[in-house]
Formats: structure tokens, sequence, C-alpha cells
């Protein structure tokens, strides 16, 4: 019996059903989002722990066996993406006390946010692909109604296109499903790379066809190029601790199904799906920054820049040699971090100045120069300049592709990070350096009971660990390492799941 | 709602309601091996409540219920969730693996109590307070 | 059976994408119901269709009889149908509520958030 897989599941729905009971009271589903989201954390770094010490751990759920009932499998990749769950969940918990109206807690914030959690963790956590189905469709929901909290006119724009493609991703993820278990009959993850693995050669079309619908359907949920309109187009109107969320989140969901599909189970026709891979990955990031370089407004800079970042994740996977992977698994850990936490700063240069617009911004630096400091640490790290720990995960992945002689590709990705750095300077100028322009539009009235400081902590916080990987970048490394050699190896998972002998 | 509402229906709904919550709960127990459970008893038994509001009003409805819908559908999941760690931290069993408990009841005899009537009943109030939540809703909103 | 569901699986997914290409939100979101059935159709012809023999064990025997229908594919689809049920209602709340706020049923009159 392992508790510790379940648990990243189980607190959040257990937490969420809770805050759902006393939905009434606004003070005790603050204190239950701040404890509940701590818990997942802590349970976060209890499973990386024990996957870390005891290799793979599995459980059935109901005590039905493998490959006929469900598993929740946690191998190094889930632990990991499950910690920065939490991660990523308590610092918007702590920074939504201080950031979200009571108009949008009234309407049930914390619940959804909870649920969202679960789905997440459940998408981290399942060996089994119709369960990963159920899950991102339990993400999914909660994400639209987080996303229209509120209810202004963008928003609404913004959703419809959301729902619509991500209804569209969920159809084509479910369509692939339904041509997997007509023609292998199962559902198991572990199960399906053994069969595919031994699967007739008259198979190897229809399993290629197969495999490309779920990198449609997740490339999609991940925004890679040409699949990525909705993001720009969404993420930039709801409140800032759901934008930070879903850019610290959502999108790495999509990229840990490309990697856990792609590394254990559609292992057969490898040249062709690196080469989309690659490519994919490649043009992705060069589109994501040129889309940023041409905004001028806060949010939509991020929003685009979370497109071009998502490239090199893509590109790590394509390249899909241990190296490479552990770089893409530091550079999603990374961005996630942040990206977050970049959000978290427009969050609060809003609450100073009352506009996203960068040409309405300004004098940022006068007015809070600590501020501006941690807003130069998570942007000198989005760009990758050391010692901060996007250096170390640009370093792993351009190390990893030079190592394969892509030399095009490695071209292609120093320069969109010197293309990031211009954005980030770009922002740095406009909002932070250059006097405040005489026309500003005042703040917004501020809710009592919602302490700047409270936005401040995780800020601090999540500077804090870019700097700390970045420092103890060799610790990660070895982490990420061990990781990509568990995705490497797929025996590993196999074995964890179904016994040594399948 | 209307302004004067039908006697007939006002009565039959007074004697209604109980019926129809009580044979809720029936199909709420029977449902394990037999046709039922907690998801169609919660439909009956808001079924139940409708009747009721079409009959009175939806503050008639909200009262005769006690509990606020959002408040039974937090209380259901949290419920739900609980029946499947008992035997978890009872036995050491893997999350959501069924627990049966043999109770003797005078006069009834022998009666199989088990996780999964737990989680049904979870699922019933879930069931019964997300369509009260709309019913209601919708109801208000054309007030 | 098959070649038929198969025909009808691929006008389904056909008609669907045919709404989506629309202007109107309203058909936009027909397109989705479509898609999502023809999914769901698809789980099920994949799977195999068998008529007239349900998945139960004889009293006594151990296990079915052989060529009985495979009960699994129709927990998959119950459940994908619950879920799209769902998901849809939501988008369709969801076009109620942008229709009154920009009073327009035509995706080209939502591009403010776009870039």
């Amino acid at each position: 019996m392992r508790p510790e897989i379940a648990l990243p599941i189980l607190i959040p729905l257990f937490f969420g059903a809770l805050s759902l009971a006393v939905w009434r009271s606004r003070l005790a589903q603050r204190w239950l989002a701040v404890i509940g989201t701590g818990a997942l954390l802590a349970s976060g770094i209890w499973l990386l722990f024990a996957t870390l010490n005891q290799g793979p751990l599995v459980t059935t759920l109901g005590d039905w066996q493998a490959p006929f009932g469900i598993v929740l499998v946690s191998d190094l990749l889930g632990a990991i993406m499950v910690l920065l769950a939490g991660l990523m969940a308590f610092s918007a918990a702590v920074y939504s006390l201080a950031a979200m109206g009571e108009g949008h807690e009234r309407f049930g914030y914390y619940p959804l946010l909870h649920m969202l959690l679960a789905g997440v963790c459940g998408a981290f956590l399942t060996g089994d692909i119709f369960n990963l189905f159920v899950w991102f469709e339990v993400l999914l929901i909660a994400s639209f109604a987080l996303l229209i909290l509120g209810g202004e006119r963008a928003q609404m724009e913004g959703a419809i296109k959301y729902v619509t493609i991500n209804l569209i991703s969920s159809a084509v993820l479910l369509t692939a499903i339904g041509l997997v278990y007509g023609l292998v009959g199962s559902l198991n993850m572990a199960d399906l790379a053994v069969k595919f693995a031994d699967a007739d050669a008259e198979h190897t079309g229809l399993i290629t066809v197969i495999a490309m619908l779920f990198m449609i359907s997740f490339g999609i949920k991940a925004a890679a190029f040409p699949l990525f309109f909705w993001l720009p187009a969404s993420y930039h109107t709801p409140p800032v601790a759901v934008s930070a969320l879903f850019a610290g989140l959502l999108t790495k969901v999509g990229v840990y199904a490309l990697y856990r599909f792609f590394t254990l189970i559609f292992t057969q026709d490898a040249e062709l799906i690196q080469t989309i891979l690659i490519w994919g990955g490649t043009i992705t990031m060069v589109v994501g920054v040129l889309g940023a370089a041409a905004h001028f407004e806060f949010r939509r800079i991020l929003a685009f820049h979370s497109v071009s970042q998502i490239g090199y994740m893509i590109l790590a996977l394509g390249l899909m040699s241990p190296l490479a992977i552990a770089g893409g698994l530091i550079y999603t850990f990374h961005h996630s971090v942040v990206k977050t936490n970049l959000f978290f700063v427009s969050g609060v240069s809003y609450r100073l100045r009352g506009t996203h617009e960068l040409k309405e911004l300004g004098g940022l630096y006068r007015a809070a120069p600590w501020l501006s400091l941690l807003f130069l640490i998570s942007a000198l790290s989005l760009a990758g300049i050391p010692p901060l720990s996007g250096f170390f995960a640009k370093f792993v992945l351009v190390r990893g592709a030079l190592d394969l002689q892509f030399w095009v590709v490695t071209g292609i990705a120093l320069a969109v990070g010197l293309l990031t750095l211009f954005s980030m300077t770009k922002i740095w100028a406009e909002a932070f350096w250059k006097a405040a322009p005489e026309n500003a539009p005042t703040p917004p009235p501020v809710e009592p009971g919602q302490p700047l400081y409270l936005m401040y902590l995780p800020i601090i916080g999540l500077a804090a660990i870019a700097v700390l990987m970045g420092i103890f970048g060799e610790a990660v490394f070895e982490l990420a390492m061990l990781a990509a050699e568990q995705l490497e190896d797929s025996r590993i998972y196999i074995e964890a799941v179904l016994g040594e002998n399948p | 709602m209307t302004s004067m509402p039908s006697l007939i229906l006002s009565t039959a709904a007074r004697v209604l309601l109980p019926l129809l919550v009580l044979f809720s709960i029936f199909l709420l127990l029977r449902g394990h091996d037999l046709p039922g459970g907690g998801f169609i008893g919660g439909l009956v038994g808001a079924s139940g409540y409708t009747l009721y509001l079409f009959a009175f009003d939806s503050s008639a409805a909200r009262a005769a219920l006690r509990m606020d819908p959002r408040t039974m559908v937090g209380l259901g999941l949290v419920i739900a969730t609980l029946s499947g760690v008992i035997g978890t931290f009872v036995r050491g069993e893997p999350f959501f693996t069924s627990q049966w408990w043999e109770v003797y009841v005078p006069i009834f005899g022998e009666m199989k109590l088990s996780s999964p009537l737990i989680f049904d009943l979870g699922v019933y109030m879930v069931v019964l307070g997300s369509v009260m939540t709309i019913v209601l809703t919708l109801a208000e909103a054309e007030e | 059976m098959e070649p038929l569901m198969a025909y009808v699986v691929g006008g389904l997914y056909a008609a669907a994408i045919y709404m989506m290409l629309r202007r109107s939100i309203v058909k936009l979101v027909i397109g989705l119901i479509l898609l999502s059935n023809a999914a769901n159709l698809l789980i099920f012809t994949a799977a195999g269709l068998v008529r007239g023999t349900p998945p139960l064990i004889a009293e006594g025997a151990q296990v079915p009889p052989p060529g009985v229908a495979d009960p699994l594919p129709q927990a998959l689809v119950l459940t994908a149908i619950v879920i799209a049920f769902g998901v849809l209602a939501f988008a369709v709340v969801l076009i109620h509520r942008a229709y009154e706020i920009v009073k327009a049923d035509d995706l080209d009159q939502m591009k403010s958030t776009d870039t």
C-alpha cells in the first residue's frame, strides 16, 4: 500500500469538497486553500523522496490488478511534475489571498482551484490512458470556470476560443483512445508499450496514425506550433492569479503527456516523430518569441513567451537523448517557476499602477525598487542569464542538441534566447525604468484585508527558487538525469506496473 | 411561479414529498446488488423537491431542503472521498478497496454495511445538491 | 454492421468539421456536439460490434461463453457521454453569456483578444 501516490489527488479533492461545503464562509475557504495547497506541496515532496529512494511506485485503485484495473504510477517524471504542481498551487493560493476580489471568491474560486489541482495531479500520476482523458476533463472544466470568473467581455471572447479548441483536443484524444482500444484491447500505458512493441508489421501505419492523433491532442494542450493560437488569445484575460497558475501548470500537463507517450508508448516510428517534434518545437520557439516582440501589453508578452518556451521543451523531447530530456525537464520546472512569478509581478504592477499597457506604465523602479529586483531575477532567468535557473536549463538542452550535431536548431535556440532578453528588457525599460507618464490611469481601489505583502511573499519565494536552482544546478541536473534515464529505459516503468515478466 | 398555486398540486406535493424522499432512500439502499443506487436515488429525491417547488415557491423548497444545496454537494463529495480511504487507514489496502462489515440488527437479522454504500451516500448528496442548485437558480432567476 | 457504422462515424466527423468552420457560434457548438458523438460512436465501433450476447456468466461457470460483447467500451462511452454532456452544457451557457455581452453570434466580432 502506497498512500503517498494517491495523496496528491485525494488532498485537493478533499479540500475542494470541504471548501465547497463551507462556501458561505469566505474566511474558511481562504484558510482551506492555503492549508490544502500546503498539504499538496508537502505530499509532493514526500512522493518525490519516496520515488527517488525506491524507484517507480505503483498503486492499484480498488485492488484491481494491472492491466485490468486503473493504476496510479509515480516515476520520477510524474513525481517531479506533482511537486511542481504543489509549488505553483501553494504560491498561487497565498497570492490569491491578496489578489482575488471578493466577487471572484464568492463565485467559487477556491473550490475550482482545488478541482483544477486534482485534475492536474491525476493526469500526472495515472497509468491508464482513458483515466488520463478523465483527469484532463476534470482540469479543463475547472479551468473553463476559472477563466470566466468575473465575466468581462475579453474573458468571454477568450473563453470561447479556449473552450472550443480544448473540446476539439479532447475529441481527438478520445478518438485516439478508441482506436487504441480497437487495435490492442488495452488502455494501461505499460501494457500498451509492450503490445505496441510487438505489434504486427501490418499495423505500423495505424499505430503511426494513432501516435499523430495523440500528438495533435497533446500539442493543442501544450500550445505547440501550429496549434497554439488559443493561448495568447485567452491567457491574459482572467484575474492574474489564474493566469499565473495556468501559465505555470496547464500547458505543462500537455508537455508531460507528450513526454510520457513518446518515451514510453510510441517508440516504433521514432524517426518521423522525432523530426516532427524537433521542427515543431523549433518553429514554436521562433513564432512565440516574435509574437512577444510585437506586443506592448505586459501579460500578452508573457503569454507569447509561454508559447516560445514550450518550444524548448518539445525540442528537448524530440532530441530524445537522456541529456536533452534532462534539459527539457529542468526547463519545464524552471519555466513554471519563472513564468508564474512574472505573472505575479504583473499583478503587483497592476495594483500599483492600474494598467497592464507598457505605454501607460512607468516609474516602477523608483516606486518599488524591490519589485524591480524580483522582476529582474525572473526575467533574466527566463532569458537564460547565468547563474540563474534558466541558464542551466538552456545549457543542458543546448549541450544535448550539440552532442547530436543539430547545429541549425542549436543556433535558433540561442537566437530565441537573445530575443527573449530583448522582450524582457522592453518590459524593464517601459514599465520600470522610464518615468511615469503624465496621463497614467489611477490604480484600482484595494479591498480591505488584502495586504500587499501577501503578494510579495510568493514572488520572493519563487525568485529564491529560481536563484537556488542556478546555485545548486548540479543537484538539479543529477535529479533530472535520473528522471531522464528512467524515461529512456521504458522497461523500468513497465516492470514496475506489470511485474518482472509481462 | 404563478400567482395562484393549484390547490390539488399543493396538497399532493405535501404528501408526495416525503414519499418520494423515502423512495429515493429505498433506491439508495438497495442499489448495491439491484437496480438503484445513489445517482438514481438522488434524482428521485430531487424530483420530489422540484415538485414541491412547483407547488409552492423556491423559498419553500429551500426551507424543505433544510440544507443549502451547495453545502450538500460539498458534504457529499467529502463523504465520497472519505469512503475511499477507510480501507487504507483501517487495513492498509489500496485506495477505494471495498470494505464490508456484517452487522446484526434486531428484527431484520444480518445486514451488510459497506464502503460502497458510504460512497453511494456521497453520490446521492452530490446529485441531489447539484440538481437542486440548478433548479433553484433557474427558479430564482425567473422570479 | 461495422462498415455501415464506419460510414456513419465518418459522416459525423465531416459534418462536425463543416459546422465548426462556420462563423456562427451556435453552429460551432452544434459542430462540437457532433464531434463528441462521432468520437463516442468510434469507440463503440472500433471495439467491435456484437449483437445479442450480453457479457453474463452463467450460474456455476467461471468464464463467460465465447463471443460475448465487450462491456468495457460501453463503460468508456458512458463516461465520455457524461463528460461531454457536462462540458457542452458549460459551452452553451458560455455562448449565451457571451452573446449577452458581445451582442453578436459571429466569431468575427470577437477579435478583441486576438493578436
